[in-house]
């Protein structure tokens, strides 16, 4: 089992004028053997971090560790093979299959490239991948294009599983799915979590399927993560203003009115050129634009002192709200 | 997506494709056999009739030898095409990997060739063939060479271009994450799916190749004697061009007419491979004509309390396609009284989305709409005269689409677009549309209006843009506000944002609206009655608040109970609906969702209940046996199928 730790990693885009810190200094933990959530705004950074977890972009800043071990003190040999045990599957299951391989090569490419593996066992081991995912072994030969929309992402799955991870990084899997069908796939993630003894990485913007399969929960806000705890923790005692707002947000069924609105009428900032000091602050309840005697949130970045606060929530003045 | 052998079936079928292939195969057939028929005639020397006109014997004349210059024409067809596509394969092989080399080689590397190709485009490529064809050489070798090496450049941009957007493919990033190597990612992900723009681009070059071999060979620097191609023999009859025409228009013709066959099989497989979904037969167009058999409850509307804002009665959209007729909207029904918020959820392909495109009269081609029954604030728009209907649209419906991105012109100033509104719709001037259209960007709470009228679209966040598309649907006042999934591309804090802007129009307009979500928590919260969409039908007709309390269709329960919410239990699996949608190609006869219900019999599946009222209440429910009570608790055994 490997447990995972980004170290104030920080990945930018563009140049000069255009920089984005895209994920700004995070330190963040996916532990052995659990489910992390992670759960943002579109251009938060959730993807980013995603695509630097598993080594597909960069990192500008900071390290990433499996187990303790720093993947840039490795060879780089070793560091292939480490980076193995992290797979991602990806949001749009119509974008991430090679239209022109039958799902039976894909799963072959990946168990050869990941697995000593002797070519008579090969097969065996696809049909096994197919039916890890709840698809009859026939599936093998088919395309793509055959497939509906939850079958493709169970084939992504197994292409994912077929490198044996230790992490699975799942980023929105759900999202590009039909409503009937998200659940399964649900489900199908709780399952091999049991059953394979990963640990899972589940990004989302929706925080009912978060919450629904993590164990911890991480928000985040324009690059930075705002507030980590447990998902019980998070839930019923949530520290920071935006997680209050996301919470507050989310649709039920039975509540006639749309809950008012836990955050300032202002529309999240530019991810290009983010406010100073809390990146929330001009649209937070609890900031300088409702009580002017907080200048501290105009000027300084509260993440800096999270690690000490409970939650290590990201905002000089945490759970203050929680209470209103 | 189609094969190639779609895309060439459907070229095949157009005058261009079907001439233009029958011309390739014509020039490919008379290369392999003529010089095996005509060689000798075309060698036969034969002085006593040299430099003669066209005659019954010679067709187009003979040469300085007195040789058959017709028969020479067709013999020459074999080297003619031969260099040509030499020089293309020269062109492909060089230009398709040197293209590709940026998707393998790292950031680096890949910008040092990304910039050669950059540089080897900046020359005109004639030019290029003339100046290689001089420097390395009089003779067929030196050209093939110089055409190929100047048609490289182009292939390398096209494979370069191609690659670089399959190479950002998640597909390609899943390989890369798995750590398949670099040149396996090119050979077995890259190179498969940009294939087929080559091959296309292929048949052009031929054609271009053709015309630039004669052209070398015809000023010398091509073909030599005694070889002869089409440029040869054309720069050999030159000198007779005003005793003997014939002569050189021979070769002539044939060069125009080889060049134009390759270039229009290529523009022909072009055109195919772009519009793949085409080619539908007339017939079913036709077909579409034959009304739909009523199926309506009648009471639908009638008496809709205050007068309704929009009626529609057995609304049905089709389009042809290659399996026949389908018909994602299949005659559904329903009145808006005013001031009403509706909801329509469902799945893809439940035909949610084109209901609400129907209603504003924009399904796209061929799509084909019919209602018995259309009205927009009393007004029919079945039976109203085309200026008429699109003003009473323009002025009592306002559509806002999920993407505000692409639903505002990039190149306008935002102000300036919803004032065009007023212009239009309202006849206002220049400046009393702008200043109501800063008011209507106020009315939306966007902050500082005036300053963001004069920002362009791309300067404004997703929200910013959504509220921009509200206040230009409210510019005119409307009747009835459509909304396509408003907020689907948002984030929460912002979707809440918009729907309750959504809201507060109703309050200050009493305008109605209809928000069409796949989200039945947002629309439950917000609408005041729901309709359920299935495979083109309204399933289920409930106000929202008895949503979760006694929803009666065992599809709305069971979409209900498979999504997981703030209250789910999270040691049980959750609930879930065996199967999936049907495709609107393959709709069942009796109830469509009979396959996947728990409680279906053979009657659901042979006898489509129609939508009709559950007990006394006015919910109705398209169901032979309606459930009652409130839906169990999440993930219960109830629906656990699969």
């Amino acid at each position: 089992m490997t447990a995972v730790d980004l170290d104030g990693v920080t990945v930018t885009y563009g140049t000069g004028q255009h920089l984005m810190r895209a994920v700004d200094n995070v330190n963040l933990r996916v532990p052995a053997d659990g489910v992390l959530g992670l759960v943002g705004e579109s251009g938060s950074g959730k993807s980013t971090l995603a695509r630097a977890l598993v080594g597909l972009v960069d990192i500008d800043e900071g390290r990433i560790l499996h187990d303790g071990q720093d993947l840039d003190d490795l060879p780089a040999r070793a560091r292939r093979q480490r980076r193995r045990r992290v797979q991602m599957v990806f949001q749009d299951p119509f974008g991430s299959l090679n239209p022109r391989m039958t799902v039976g090569d894909t799963l072959l490419e990946a168990i050869r490239t990941t697995r000593m593996l002797p070519r008579s066992m090969r097969s065996g081991e696809v049909v096994e991948l197919l039916d890890l995912v709840s698809l009859d072994a026939r599936y093998a030969r088919l395309l793509p294009r055959e497939l509906s929309g939850g079958q493709r992402q169970r084939v992504a799955i197994a292409r994912a599983l077929a490198a044996k991870p230790d992490v699975l990084v799942a980023d929105e899997i759900t999202s590009a799915l039909d409503a009937s069908v998200q659940g399964a796939i649900l489900n199908l993630i709780r399952d091999l979590r049991e059953r394979l003894r990963i640990s899972v990485l589940l990004i989302s913007h929706n925080l009912s399927v978060v919450r629904y399969v993590s164990d911890t929960i991480a928000v985040m806000y324009l690059g930075r993560v705002v507030e980590t705890a447990t998902t019980d923790e998070l839930l019923t005692a949530p520290q920071h203003p935006y997680t209050r707002a996301l919470l507050d947000a989310v649709p039920r069924l039975g509540l006639d009115a749309l809950p008012t609105s836990a955050v300032l009428d202002e529309d999240p900032a530019d991810p290009h050129d983010p406010p100073l000091g809390c990146h929330f602050h001009p649209r937070c309840p609890m900031g300088p634009v409702l009580h002017p005697d907080r200048v501290v949130c105009r000027t300084e970045d509260p993440s800096r002192e999270a690690g000490t606060r409970p939650h290590q929530a990201a905002c000089h003045f945490p759970g203050v709200h929680t209470l209103a | 997506m189609a094969t190639t052998k779609d895309g060439l079936v459907s070229a095949l079928r157009t005058p261009t494709g079907a001439i233009s292939t029958l011309m390739v195969a014509a020039l490919i057939v008379l290369a392999v056999v003529a010089p095996y028929i005509w060689a000798d005639e075309a060698a036969r020397v034969d002085i006593p009739g040299l430099l003669e006109g066209s005659s019954s014997d010679h067709p187009l004349g003979t040469d300085n030898l007195g040789r058959d210059l017709f028969a020479r024409l067709l013999v020459a067809t074999r080297l003619s095409l031969t260099l040509a596509v030499l020089a293309v394969a020269v062109g492909a092989c060089v230009g398709v990997p040197l293209g590709a080399l940026p998707t393998v080689l790292g950031r680096r590397g890949g910008r040092a060739i990304a910039s050669f190709i950059d540089f080897s485009l900046a020359f005109p490529s004639i030019l290029l063939v003339i100046f290689l064809g001089v420097v390395l050489g009089v003779g067929a070798h030196a050209a093939v060479l110089a055409i190929g090496l100047s048609a490289a450049p182009s292939f390398a941009r096209l494979t370069q271009t191609l690659a670089a957007s399959v190479a950002s493919s998640d597909y390609v990033a899943a390989a890369k994450v798995l750590g398949v190597p670099r040149w396996r990612i090119l050979a077995r992900h890259v190179l498969p799916n940009v294939a087929e723009p080559i091959i296309l681009n292929v048949t052009l070059a031929v054609g271009f190749a053709l015309l630039a071999m004669s052209g070398l060979s015809f000023i010398g620097l091509g073909v030599q004697a005694p070889s002869y191609d089409w440029g040869r023999l054309l720069n050999e009859a030159l000198g007779r061009i005003y005793v003997h025409p014939e002569t050189a228009l021979g070769p002539a013709a044939a060069v125009v007419i080889a060049g134009l066959a390759f270039n229009s099989l290529g523009e022909a497989l072009a055109a195919a491979a772009s519009t793949r979904p085409a080619a539908v037969p007339r017939r079913l167009l036709r077909e579409q004509k034959t009304p739909h058999p009523a199926s309506v409850s009648s009471a639908v509307g009638a008496d809709a309390a205050p007068g309704p804002a929009l009626v529609v009665e057995d609304l049905t959209v089709s389009f042809p396609s290659r399996f026949g007729v389908i018909t994602p909207v299949r005659g559904i029904s329903f009145a808006l009284s005013k001031g009403e918020l509706l909801g329509v959820v469902g799945e893809s392909a439940s035909g949610k989305s084109l209901t609400a495109l129907a209603l504003a009269q924009l399904v796209p081609y061929p799509g084909r709409v019919s209602a018995t029954r259309l009205e927009i604030d009393g007004h029919d728009l079945r039976t109203m005269p085309t200026t008429a209907r699109k003003r009473l649209l323009g002025t009592s419906l306002a559509m806002v689409f999920q993407d505000p991105g692409t639903s505002l012109n990039p190149a306008l100033r935002v102000g300036r677009q919803i004032a065009e509104v007023g212009e239009v719709h309202g006849g206002l001037g220049r400046r009393a549309a702008m200043r109501q259209a800063v008011e209507r960007l106020r009315g939306v709470r966007m902050s500082s209006p005036a300053r963001r009228a004069r920002q362009y679209p791309h300067e404004l966040s997703g929200g910013m843009r959504q509220r921009a598309m509200i206040a230009m649907g409210l510019m005119a006042e409307p009747k009835v506000v459509v909304a396509d999934e408003p907020t689907s591309a948002l984030d929460v804090t912002v979707q809440q944002q918009i729907l309750q802007l959504l809201r507060k129009v109703r309050d200050d307009t009493g305008a109605s609206a209809i928000l069409i979500s796949h989200d039945i928590a947002v629309v439950a919260q917000f609408c005041d009655r729901v309709l359920v969409m299935y495979a083109g039908r309204i399933v289920e007709d409930v106000e929202a608040g008895a949503l979760h309390t006694g929803p009666a269709h065992p599809y709305t329960r069971a979409l209900l109970a498979s999504i997981p919410d703030m209250s789910t239990d999270r040691t049980q699996p959750l609930a879930t609906i065996a199967g999936r949608p049907p495709d609107a190609s393959a709709i069942p006869d009796g109830c469509a969702f009979a396959p996947r219900c728990d409680f279906a019999t053979d009657r659901c599946r042979e006898d489509r209940p129609d939508l009709a009222a559950v007990d006394s209440t006015w919910q109705r429910v398209a169901c032979w046996y309606p459930r009652t009570g409130p839906v169990a608790a999440q993930n219960t055994p109830e629906l656990v199928g699969q």
